[in-house]
């Protein structure tokens, strides 16, 4: 059935256009013989073709432009007409004879045309006549097309301001008023269009209408080309005439058409000046009409006119810009109960950029707008609605693109409100976009009120939001997301101690909200910023001392100790050991002998209870050694119980080596090269025969598990520790005890079960070097080397 | 000609954001042949931004690292040069701020007493480098001793250490040349980079022997 109708309408058009054309052919040939009887009856015949109903608006557009192009041809002969001398005013009576009201009225506006230029009468007396005799034809499309000829006709020859038309009985006024009168009547005639025809095909036609609208819209593009409707011209007569007729038209799909029409053709200063007028049309619209889009339209023409220059400004502000959008928003959101929350949400997003434009200082009107947005959210929980998360993403990205510094964002009292309403997925991603532009703009957080408004806001990010949902997080995302928080952790700081502690402590609060899985990405950043505030405070000691309240190293270190217990209860304890030691090495810079031993207590605890891998054990222990070799606040009971200790530990080391390793730098706990008080000689030996007997040993147990070993390296690890400590001045390592030692190893590699090793031979070579090397130094060092013999 | 970027003990992000936007504009890629990396970056991010600059990457394991398939020790060979590449945490003596460190750079050929040097000079003599380059102790240092260098590149974000007071931010570029290396140190002090530069000469002695 379609397809035939689409067929017929070919033909339909066909025929049309053979009737037209042949007509046309006729009155060429009368146009050529100046017989204008002839040229009337054919012109008419031609038009004739244009009264048919059966034409879709695509196909009558297509009879139209042709019929348009002769009527050219037409207009032209009675220009020559009228200039030959025949009377413009019979002419204009003559047309009249035509039998059909429809070729008559297009004849009359081709007649009309050249009866304005010829200016025998007041152009707005021929306008008027024209725009009053087109109401002859009702037909929807045919009227419509006759009105866009008269209004195509009459564009260049309105009686404008500077135009030749204009004189003591024209005004411009009688512009205004032929163009408005065509624009209502040819709204009217589009409106009524969807009532032609059978309910049935009412999608089709609103599709078909869809395509004329801008014959109607070109009326008011013609308004605002006219030289003489100046502001006080728009706001006084074409505004109330465009909007009444919008209003009254009752039809969705004009009202929402022309509104936008109306805001794309005039000038943004017009609309600035009038913008109560044009936002009071907004309720007045039908439910239907899709009015968030103009209004997000308008909002946005006036925020890129704002940007245009800042000229503009105090015009925005004198008119009170914002409180008219902003009151015409709530009246619409209020009007339409039921527009979708995407698009009351888009509409408060628009407003917002709007207001960030033209009032970037006004961060009450920003937080005014968030506010009612929340208000209009409320009760609606998550929103799981996609369209209205990506604007509330956009609503609250826009602040912080717009200030970037999240202070000034913190100090919206509605902002995390509105973010609230994200779901847990998206209310993640916004936090890691406001973490992002603080990491950006270098923004430092400098007091705990700000630290916390911060944590609240990217709450979703610090622990978990819901119970009882275990979401199938990606273990790479969430290693993002809490490397992003421990970034930000670093940005959070003050000057002032007192300050910075409970900076300090506020975080603190949070992160050990945040469950196990987060602790080891939040606690080290922690420690490390309270430890730079321990190391701050350690000039002003004196003068903080005794006050009450007050940030000392002491009450950091509790707040430290218990921390780092959480994360070893996790447990991580080779994390938390780390921490232990980082600790203690401050509280020793700090000569806090009781907390810096209770540190390396619980250092040690974990590693007795919690560390049990082997190679784990290793690192711990050097550490461990590094960490205690380099402590000068303990007295000597303390030191030796430490001492004692992690000697223990390396020698029960699983693999020999590795106890030869330990126990040899055991050694140095001894010896500190700097500090008289630790210098115990004998000690230092007993580490290195101890570890000499462990090399032994392990090499043996290779020898008999493997048929060979690659140890010796041991030895010669354990003869550079000889030699330092015989340089350092320990009178217990005695040249005959290096001489021993070389030439054990010397014995060694060359014996028959000792593979050859070349990194041994290598580190042997350039051992023997060094020796010879400061042998050849000569003074004292060359003397001590003297009777070492290489 | 090779340049060799030397960097260590980022600690990102358990003691610094992110490098000095001001490094990292310096840090493109294309123009570094080798990047040796003593460890602590300590996270994958960090890893990944390295290898942008050159996927080619040699690190050693710190502390901190959460790779843990970093080796403790690494050598590699650039044109005539050895080098060993090392963090630095398991070598004892390791000194605190407290010991003042002495002599940067000594152009005579006598061993200067430096805290740390006596046990990062036994691990070069064990590596059979020319070059160790190892962090850990958060200051640039660069030593001759015994015909060979031992670097410390610093920290590239200032990294708070419990070792080094006032850490600025640093990293060296070593330029090899035959048997020339000029070491570059960038330091980050007041906003300001600075820049200095260290000539080093690989004796031929050493380098037949």
């Amino acid at each position: 059935m379609i397809s035939d109708g689409i067929e017929d309408e070919e033909k339909w058009l066909a025929a049309a256009i053979a009737g037209l054309q042949q007509n046309a052919f006729y009155m060429h040939r009368a146009l050529d013989s100046n017989n204008l009887r002839d040229a009337l009856k054919y012109s008419a015949q031609m038009l004739s073709e244009l009264r048919t109903s059966r034409l879709s608006p695509h196909k009558y557009y297509e009879l139209y432009m042709r019929a348009f192009d002769e009527l050219r041809k037409l207009e032209m002969f009675f220009k020559e007409e009228a200039r030959r001398g025949c009377s413009i005013i019979d002419l204009y009576e003559l047309v009249q004879h035509a039998g059909n009201i429809l070729p008559r009225l297009y004849l009359l506006c081709t007649v009309g045309s050249v009866y304005i230029k010829s200016k025998e009468a007041p152009a707005k007396d021929i306008l008027k006549d024209l725009v009053e005799m087109c109401r002859g034809i009702q037909h929807p499309v045919r009227g419509l097309f006759l009105r866009s000829y008269l209004s195509q006709i009459s564009r260049d020859k309105l009686p404008d301001i500077g135009s030749e038309y204009e004189g003591d009985a024209d005004t411009v006024m009688d512009a205004v008023e032929f163009v408005l009168q065509n624009f209502t009547e040819m709204n009217k005639l589009w409106v009524r269009m969807q009532y032609q025809g059978p309910s049935r095909e009412k999608e089709r036609r609103e599709k078909e209408r869809s395509e004329l609208r801008d014959l109607v819209g070109k009326n008011l593009h013609v308004l605002s080309q006219v030289e003489g409707v100046d502001l006080d011209m728009y706001r006084d007569t074409v505004l109330p005439r465009v909007l009444e007729q919008v209003v009254n038209c009752k039809d969705d799909l004009a009202q929402y058409y022309l509104m936008d029409c109306i805001i794309q053709v005039f000038p943004d200063e017009y609309h600035l000046q009038t913008l109560e007028t044009l936002l009071g049309a907004c309720p007045l619209l039908q439910p239907s009409v899709d009015i968030k889009t103009v209004l997000s339209r308008l909002m946005e023409r006036l925020s890129n006119y704002a940007a245009s220059s800042a000229e503009v400004l105090p015009e925005f502000l004198q008119v009170e810009a914002f409180a008219k959008l902003n009151n015409a928003i709530g009246k619409v959101i209020e009007a339409q109960v039921d527009m979708p929350i995407a698009g009351a949400v888009t509409l408060y997003s628009s407003l917002l950029t709007f207001t960030l434009h033209v009032h970037p200082d006004r961060l009450d009107y920003v937080d005014q707008i968030l506010g009612a947005c929340v208000k209009k959210l409320s009760g609606k929980g998550k929103l799981d609605d996609s369209k209205a998360t990506k604007q509330i993403v956009a609503l609250l990205s826009a602040p912080l693109e717009k200030y970037n510094d999240i202070e000034t964002v913190l100090k919206l009292s509605n902002y995390p409100c509105a973010m609230e309403h994200l779901d847990n997925g998206t209310n993640k991603v916004m936090a890691g976009v406001i973490i992002e532009s603080i990491m950006k703009n270098r923004t430092r957080i400098s007091t705990a009120d700000k630290v916390e408004a911060l944590f609240e806001l990217i709450k979703g990010l610090i622990k978990d939001l819901d119970v009882d949902l275990h979401d199938e997080v990606d273990e790479e995302d969430f290693k993002e997301e809490q490397n992003s928080v421990a970034r930000l952790i670093q940005m959070l700081y003050n000057d002032d101690p007192e300050e910075m502690l409970k900076i300090v402590c506020t975080v603190r609060k949070h992160i050990l909200a945040g469950g196990p899985k987060r602790l080891p990405f939040t606690v080290p950043p922690l420690i490390f910023n309270a430890l730079k505030l321990v190391r701050r405070l350690q000039g002003q000691e004196e003068n903080a001392a005794g006050k009450e309240g007050v940030a000392t190293p002491k009450k950091i270190f509790q707040l430290l100790n218990q921390t780092i217990e959480a994360l070893a209860i996790v447990p991580v304890p080779e994390l938390s050991l780390r921490l232990y030691l980082e600790c203690a090495e401050a509280a020793n810079d700090s000569d806090l002998e009781p907390v810096a031993y209770e540190f390396f207590t619980q250092a040690y605890i974990l590693y007795e209870e919690e560390i049990s891998d082997s190679r784990a054990q290793v690192t711990a222990i050097h550490l461990i050694i590094g960490t205690l070799q380099r402590m000068h606040v303990f007295g000597v009971e303390n030191r030796d119980t430490l001492t004692h200790k992690a000697t223990g530990y390396s020698a029960k080391l699983l693999k020999k080596p590795d106890q030869c390793r330990a126990v040899y730098a055991c050694s140095h706990l001894f010896w500190v090269d700097d500090n008289d008080n630790i210098k115990d000689g004998e000690r230092v030996l007993l580490c290195l025969k101890r570890a000499l007997r462990i090399a032994n040993a392990a090499q043996q147990m290779a020898t008999a598990a493997r048929g060979s070993s690659k140890l010796v390296v041991l030895f010669i690890e354990i003869l550079s520790k000889y030699l330092y400590f015989f340089e350092k001045g320990n009178s217990e390592i005695t040249v005959a005890a290096i001489q021993g030692l070389i030439e054990l190893i010397t014995t060694e590699m060359q014996s028959d079960n000792m593979t050859s090793d070349p990194a041994a031979d290598a580190f042997l070579a350039s051992t023997l070097r060094y020796i010879q090397f400061q042998k050849q130094k000569g003074g004292a060092m060359g003397e001590k080397y003297e009777p070492i013999k290489a | 000609m090779v340049l060799v970027l030397a960097i260590g003990d980022l600690h990102i992000p358990h003691r610094a954001p992110d490098l000095p936007p001001k490094f990292k504009s310096m840090l493109v890629p294309g123009k570094i042949q080798h990047i040796i990396c003593t460890g602590n970056l300590c996270i994958k991010e960090v890893h990944d931004y390295l290898k942008s600059l050159r996927p080619g990457l040699h690190i050693t394991r710190g502390e901190y690292d959460e790779d843990a398939r970093y080796p403790e020790t690494k050598t590699l060979t650039i044109g005539q040069f050895k080098l060993g590449l090392c963090h630095g945490h398991q070598y004892m003596p390791i000194r605190s701020h407290f010991q003042e460190c002495q002599t940067l750079l000594c152009e005579s050929h006598a061993p200067v007493p430096w805290g740390d040097l006596d046990s990062l000079a036994m691990l070069q003599r064990q590596l059979d480098v020319d070059i160790l380059v190892s962090g850990h102790t958060r200051q640039f240092k660069a030593y001759k001793h015994e015909g060979g260098v031992v670097i410390n590149p610093g920290s590239a974000t200032g990294a708070y250490s419990s070792i080094t007071y006032d850490v600025d931010p640093s990293f060296v570029l070593m330029d090899i040349d035959g048997l020339r290396v000029v070491v570059y140190v960038y330091e980050l002090i007041d906003g300001e980079v600075k820049v200095d530069k260290i000539d080093f000469k690989k004796m031929i002695a050493t380098a037949t022997q």
